[in-house]
C-alpha cells in the first residue's frame, strides 16, 4: 500500500519541475534565468541536510538503546544523506558556471563546507566497513557520526557568517529572502522543499525495508 | 580522590612517555626531519601565505602521528583494568589533558624549528602563540576521541588519517586564518571573532569527547 505523502512528494517535485519553469521571475543582473535553480539546488540541500540530521537522530537513539534497529535507519539515512550530496553539487556547479564563471571555487566557506560534508560521510562508511562485530559497530559508528556532524554544522552554519561567501545572504550579499524571493517565488520554493524532504524520506523508506530484508536474511 | 585519580592518569601517562626515551626522541626527530624536508624543497618562502599553509599542514600532520598513539599501549587486560579503576570521563579527560601538555609543546617545537630552518614572517607573536596554544588545544580534544575510535576499529594509520582530517578541518581553517592575521600584524580587534570561535569550538570538542567517550568504552 502507498502512503499518501509519497504520493503528495511526487506531486509537489511534478508541479515545481513544470511550474518552476513557467512561472515568472525576477529580472536580476548575472543571475537572469537561472535563479529558477532556486527551485532545485537549494530543497536538495535541505533534503540532504534533514537526512543527515535523521541519521544523527538516530545515532543518539542507538547510544542510548542500543538497538540495532536504530542503527540500520542511521546508517541508511546518512547513505540518503551522501547520494542527495551528488545532484545538490551538480545543481551547484552548474549554476556557479553561469553566474560566477566557474564549476568550483575554492574560496566559498559554503562549497567546501560541502565538500568536507562528504569527506566526512565516506569516513564513516569506510569506518563502519572496519569493524566486524555488530554491536560493535553500531555503537562506535555512531560515536563518530555524532562528532561529525557537529563538527560540520560548526563548518556549514558558523563559518560562512564570518568570512566571505559568494552565496547569498553572507558576506555582503543580498539574501533572497530580503530581495530576490518574492511572494511569485515562494509559491514554487516552498512546495520544492517540502518535495524533496518527503522524495528523500521515500527513498529512506525504500531502504530501509530492503537492509531490514537483507539483515534478516543474514540472520537465518 | 577525584581529583587524585585524574593526576594519576596524567601523571601516568607522562611516565610512560618518557621511560621509552625512543619515543619522544623519535617525535623530536619526525619534527626536525619534516621541517628540514620543507626548508630543502622550498629553499626561501617570500609569501606569507605560503608560509602559513605549510607551518599547518606540517602541524597537522604532526598532531595526527603523535596522537594516534595515544591509545596504542592500552591492551586487553590493561582495559579491563582501567574499566575497573576509573570512571571513562577522568580517563579520557587525563588522555585529553596530557595530549594538551604535549600537543602544545610540540607546536612551540614546530613554530621554533620552522622559524629557524624557514625563517619566521610572524609580526605579532602575542597573537600567533594564542592561536597556537588554543588551537593545539582543541586538535588534542579531537584527536584524543579519533585515536580512540580507531583504537577500536582495528587501529590502523590509515583510519586515524582518515576520520580525523575531516572532522580537524573547520578546527584548521579558524587557526589558519587567526595565524594569517598575526602574521600580517592586525589589530587583536580584527580578530577576537576567530579567537572566540576558537575557544568556543575548544568547549564544543573536549565536551563532546567526554560525553561520547563514555559509550566507546564500554566492550
Amino acid at each position: 500500500m502507498i502512503k499518501w505523502w509519497k504520493i503528495l512528494s511526487a506531486l509537489l517535485i511534478l508541479y515545481t519541475l513544470v511550474w518552476g519553469l513557467l512561472n515568472p521571475v525576477p529580472r536580476l543582473d548575472i543571475l537572469n534565468e537561472t535563479i529558477r535553480n532556486v527551485y532545485y539546488h537549494v530543497p536538495i540541500w535541505f533534503a540532504m541536510l534533514f537526512q543527515m540530521g535523521y541519521s544523527v537522530v538516530f545515532a543518539i537513539k542507538q547510544l542510548g538503546k542500543n538497538d540495532m534497529r536504530s542503527d540500520l535507519i542511521s546508517n541508511q539515512a546518512a547513505q540518503v544523506g551522501l547520494f542527495l550530496s551528488i545532484p545538490g553539487l551538480l545543481t551547484g556547479c552548474m549554476w556557479a558556471k553561469f553566474t560566477w564563471g566557474t564549476w568550483w571555487t575554492f574560496e566559498d566557506p559554503k562549497l567546501n563546507g560541502v565538500a568536507i560534508a562528504v569527506l566526512i560521510y565516506l569516513a564513516y562508511f569506510i569506518l563502519r566497513s572496519s569493524i566486524i562485530d555488530e554491536l560493535k559497530r553500531a555503537r562506535i559508528a555512531a560515536v563518530y557520526n555524532i562528532f561529525a556532524f557537529v563538527m560540520m554544522f560548526v563548518f556549514i552554519m558558523i563559518l560562512p557568517r564570518l568570512t566571505d561567501s559568494l552565496h547569498p545572504g553572507n558576506g555582503g550579499n543580498p539574501a533572497f529572502g530580503k530581495y530576490d524571493l518574492d511572494s511569485n517565488m515562494r509559491t514554487v520554493f516552498y512546495p520544492a522543499v517540502i518535495g524533496w524532504v518527503l522524495l528523500s524520506l521515500w527513498i529512506l523508506d525504500i531502504k530501509k525495508r530492503l537492509a531490514t530484508l537483507h539483515y534478516q536474511k543474514h540472520e537465518e | 580522590m577525584q581529583n587524585g585519580r585524574l593526576s594519576h592518569l596524567i601523571k601516568k601517562e607522562f611516565l610512560l612517555e618518557f621511560r621509552q626515551k625512543s619515543t619522544f626522541a623519535g617525535i623530536l626527530v619526525y619534527i626536525v626531519a619534516t621541517v628540514f624536508v620543507s626548508a630543502l624543497s622550498f629553499k626561501k618562502i617570500i609569501h606569507p601565505t605560503v608560509w602559513n599553509a605549510l607551518f599547518w599542514v606540517i602541524f597537522m600532520f604532526i598532531a595526527v602521528n603523535v596522537s594516534s598513539k595515544s591509545f596504542h599501549g592500552e591492551t586487553k587486560g590493561k582495559g579491563l583494568f582501567n574499566y575497573l579503576y576509573y570512571n571513562p570521563r577522568q580517563f579520557i579527560l587525563g588522555k585529553i589533558i596530557y595530549n594538551m601538555l604535549l600537543m602544545a609543546a610540540l607546536s612551540l617545537l614546530t613554530f621554533f624549528f620552522y622559524s629557524w630552518f624557514v625563517g619566521s614572517m610572524v609580526q605579532d607573536m602575542g597573537m600567533f602563540l594564542a592561536t597556537l596554544l588554543f588551537s593545539s588545544t582543541a586538535f588534542s580534544g579531537v584527536l584524543s576521541l579519533m585515536s580512540a575510535i580507531a583504537s577500536k576499529a582495528n587501529n590502523n594509520m590509515s583510519l586515524m588519517a582518515i576520520l580525523s582530517f575531516p572532522v580537524l578541518m573547520p578546527l584548521l581553517l579558524v587557526s589558519i586564518k587567526l595565524s594569517k592575521h598575526a602574521i600580517d600584524g592586525l589589530a587583536w580587534s580584527v580578530s577576537y571573532n576567530y579567537l572566540l570561535i576558537l575557544i568556543m569550538l575548544n568547549f564544543v570538542v573536549i565536551a563532546l569527547a567526554t560525553i561520547l567517550f563514555n559509550y566507546l568504552w564500554r566492550e
